[in-house]
């Protein structure tokens, strides 16, 4: 029988003042096991760890019940210190009789005479403690970035500069995300293409970063440190090393379709750059738009195209790559205007987005970066920003706010009066959230130096008188009805996440919140990874977020990797399940209650994957034919301690 | 003063309601010393044979604590235990124990005002409902 030592803490007075220490060495010293029994002052003081140590190498105990503070505090303190004589750390039990006891009781007698029933628990859970090792694996040290926006750029190249190899995975043709479309970023105004096409080219070149443009990840196999990812990319009908960038297809293309990376505001061949810095710097053909070479309708920019870089037989391809830690930066898109009429979004063309206002304060945008309206291109003399534009609805539209339309929208009307310095900017408003570094500073010096009007209220209708548009309001400080007669509207659109995670987070099994987004291992103390080990979070997919914000996230996530990946297996804690195969009829219960897909049918038993379980013990309670069991806490420890209880 | 003092055996999950018993502690937030403590990774580990095995060595009540919806540290282990409670709950009248003996509730590790009056609740309830019967089929009260 297991030899148990019992050491009991006084805690100063904490413990000693309600229960009586003194009494319960005495009458535990003979109970079933107890081989040594002491009480101490300050067991968590360096002699009293020592007194531990030193008792269990005289009396040669095989483990030890700490009587004193919450776990919480002191395990690992006394884990540490039997593990430094040679014994193993789950030979250890707490009893907590002072949190959960001495602290809360008054009655002397009473507390004591349960601190009797908590040590007595921890003894008959001890006893059959097996010792157990952390659970290992070996580890593929290569990433898999799914999205190249700012987030997924950020982490790849802090990865790839920390000397392991990044798998990026990017929907469109290029990467860059929407931060690549903007103007200029709130609050320092620093041109934004600027700021992030230094970072693009450095994925482009970077040895350690492949790249797949036009690709998605259609599974993902295996689990933390070894996956096996799926890639499709689509038919790569230009040959991006033949490309010189020429750009004869495009003048020779006869179709024309609205243009993503200009929200629509212009137009495209079907043969096309996506903008002139993506990367990789390569013509693409869309599809979709494409007269169609099968059989060949058109043909003309395979004529025009010296290089020979055009094949129309490219077929799509599939790859697969090892991947040991995946960070999922699948970014946003703005809530679908659609789902307003009332703002007469799409019916109106002075009525725009967030995005498409950045297009045209861009000098890369339609307009060259002059202040035009779209319908006649005139320079529009009154604008107004409706925020929270399906956003913080909860009855209609988004509940939830959008964190950067506040920022952005001032940004909007401080650079509308740069560029029409007569013209008046109107800032429809719920709330001014301007929570960041020197944000309220950047709103307080356009209200005081831009002249941009804040009105605090909701938009009711928007529609067009000739050519203004009509905005009803309603400014709820004074309570009076509003009509603005405007040149243009520029909608603060909600954020939702990036169009397509749904699919994808099938695919990677992980979990979202009501809206979509991705849901962190801890809101507080781990947001940047998720429940499920090996996959990490960046940026919007997450949730709403500026840039800095973005950006310190990701590379907060390629920094847990890094630390992950400085060790040459994965560990895991090794209180999980486990399954006795003979009394297992492999009727697959288990496996819907698990969560993270830790157990799998193998030969008609319902094994567990060791590194994915993650100890919940949902499972074991779950199995009817009692296969299943939860290291160091079975079925018969849970048992002993409910009989103990009630002796 | 009664004479009977019941016995309550409580299940908690570590990440939330065993964390709320702990503010409890550091509170120091007074409640009745009729619950003893079984820690649980998640209160979804309790199998109801657990609560059964309670109950059949002369447990008066049995007590269940675990995150709050969408609080759970394992995604959905809360909601496996509520379903499993519910079901149980309906079995333990046949069995001719009052289901109001278990009871189940989301305490978070903020809670520990929550966690000391759901204590002191639940035993004066079960102080006044007596002692658990044998499980004999007859009616408890």
């Amino acid at each position: 029988m297991k030899k148990i030592g019992v050491f009991i803490c006084h805690c100063g007075v904490n413990i000693k003042d309600t229960v009586d220490v003194e009494y319960l060495t005495e009458k535990l010293a003979d109970y079933k096991g107890v081989e040594h029994i002491e009480n101490y002052m300050f067991m968590c003081s360096d002699p009293g760890q020592n007194l531990v140590k030193e008792a269990i190498q005289e009396n040669k105990l095989d483990g030890v019940v700490i009587a004193a503070c919450s776990p919480t505090l002191h395990e690992s303190t006394f884990q540490n210190a039997i593990e430094e004589i040679g014994i193993n750390k789950y030979q250890l039990e707490i009893a907590n009789i002072r949190e959960q006891c001495s602290w809360v009781h008054t009655s002397r007698e009473e507390a004591t005479r349960k601190a009797e029933l908590i040590i007595k628990t921890a003894i008959e859970k001890l006893r059959l403690n097996q010792s157990l090792e952390p659970v290992t694996a070996p580890l593929t040290k290569r990433v898999l970035v799914i999205g190249g926006g700012i987030a997924g750029i950020q982490a790849a190249l802090d990865i790839a500069d920390g000397g392991y190899e990044v798998v990026l995975v990017e929907k469109k043709p290029s990467i860059g995300g929407h931060m690549i479309q903007l103007s200029e970023t709130f609050p320092t105004l620093d041109c934004s293409q600027c700021i992030l096409t230094p970072k693009m080219v450095q994925v482009g070149k970077h040895k350690n970063i492949k790249l797949y443009v036009n690709s998605q990840v259609a599974a993902v196999d295996g689990f933390a440190g070894n996956f096996t990812v799926t890639i499709n990319r689509k038919a790569q009908y230009v040959d991006p090393d033949k490309c010189t960038l020429c750009g004869d297809c495009t003048d020779s293309c006869p179709v024309v379709t609205p243009c993503e990376y200009d929200e629509g505001l212009a137009w495209r061949r079907a043969i096309y750059v996506p903008f002139p810095q993506a990367i990789p710097a390569t013509f693409t053909i869309d599809t979709e738009n494409c007269l169609g070479f099968e059989p060949i309708a058109c043909g003309e920019c395979k004529k025009a195209c010296e290089p020979g870089a055009i094949n129309y037989d490219a077929k799509p391809q599939t790859f697969e790559e090892k991947i040991g830690a995946i960070i999922v930066a699948t970014g946003y898109d703005l809530y679908p205007v659609e789902n307003m009429a009332e703002y007469g979004y799409g019916k109106y063309p002075d009525v725009l987005n967030g995005l498409q206002f950045e297009r045209i304060l861009s000098a890369t945008g339609p307009t060259g970066g002059e202040m035009l309206r779209p319908s006649d291109g005139k320079v529009p003399k009154e604008i107004v920003f409706v925020q929270c534009s399906g956003s913080r609805d909860p009855e209609r539209h988004l509940s939830h706010c959008s964190r950067i339309c506040c920022m952005y929208t001032l940004k909007h009307a401080k650079l509308y009066k740069h560029k029409v310095p007569d013209g008046q900017p109107y800032i429809f408003y719920i709330d001014i959230r301007s929570g960041g570094k020197r944000y309220d500073e950047f709103i307080q010096q356009a209200v005081s130096e831009d002249g941009v009007v804040y009105i605090r209220g909701k938009v009711a209708k928007i529609y067009q008188e000739g050519d203004k548009m009509i905005v009803h309001g309603m400014d709820t400080l004074t309570g009076k009805k509003m009509e603005i007669c405007a040149d243009m509207v520029v909608l603060a659109q909600g954020i939702v996440p990036s169009e397509g995670v749904h699919e994808l987070v099938k695919t990677l099994k992980l979990g979202v919140d009501d809206v979509g987004f991705l849901i962190e291992a801890h809101p507080k103390l781990r947001p940047l990874e998720s429940l499920q080990s090996g996959f990490y979070i960046a940026g919007a997919a997450q949730g709403p977020k500026d840039i800095p914000d973005t950006v310190s996230q990701a590379s907060g996530a390629a920094a847990k990797i890094l630390a992950l990946f400085s060790h040459d297996e994965i560990y895991h804690e090794p209180i999980i399940a486990i399954v006795d195969e003979d009394k297992c009829s492999g009727c697959g219960i288990c496996i819907g209650t698990c969560p993270y897909g830790a157990r799998v049918l193998e030969n008609g038993v319902a094994m567990v994957n060791d590194i994915l379980c993650e100890g919940c013990g949902a499972c074991i309670s779950a199995c009817p034919s009692g296969a299943a069991q939860q290291k160091n806490l079975t079925d018969q420890q849970i048992n002993s301690m409910i009989k103990v209880i009630l002796g | 003063m009664n004479a009977f003092e019941p016995k309550i055996v409580c299940f908690l999950c570590k990440w939330c309601t065993y964390a709320g018993a702990d503010l409890a502690g550091t509170s120091r937030i007074k409640y009745p010393p009729n619950g003893v403590v079984i820690k649980t990774m998640c209160s979804s580990r309790i199998d109801p044979e657990h609560i059964l095995y309670a109950f059949q060595q002369g447990s008066d009540g049995v007590f269940i604590g675990g995150c709050h919806p969408g609080d759970c540290h394992y995604q959905t282990g809360n909601y496996k235990t509520q379903r499993r409670v519910l079901l149980l709950k309906r079995m333990l009248k046949q069995m001719g124990i009052n289901p109001e003996r278990l009871k189940l509730e989301w305490i978070s590790a903020s809670e520990g005002n929550k966690f000391a009056n759901t204590m002191i609740d639940f035993t004066e309830k079960i102080r006044n409902m007596g002692p658990v019967p044998k499980l004999s089929g007859k009616e408890d009260k």
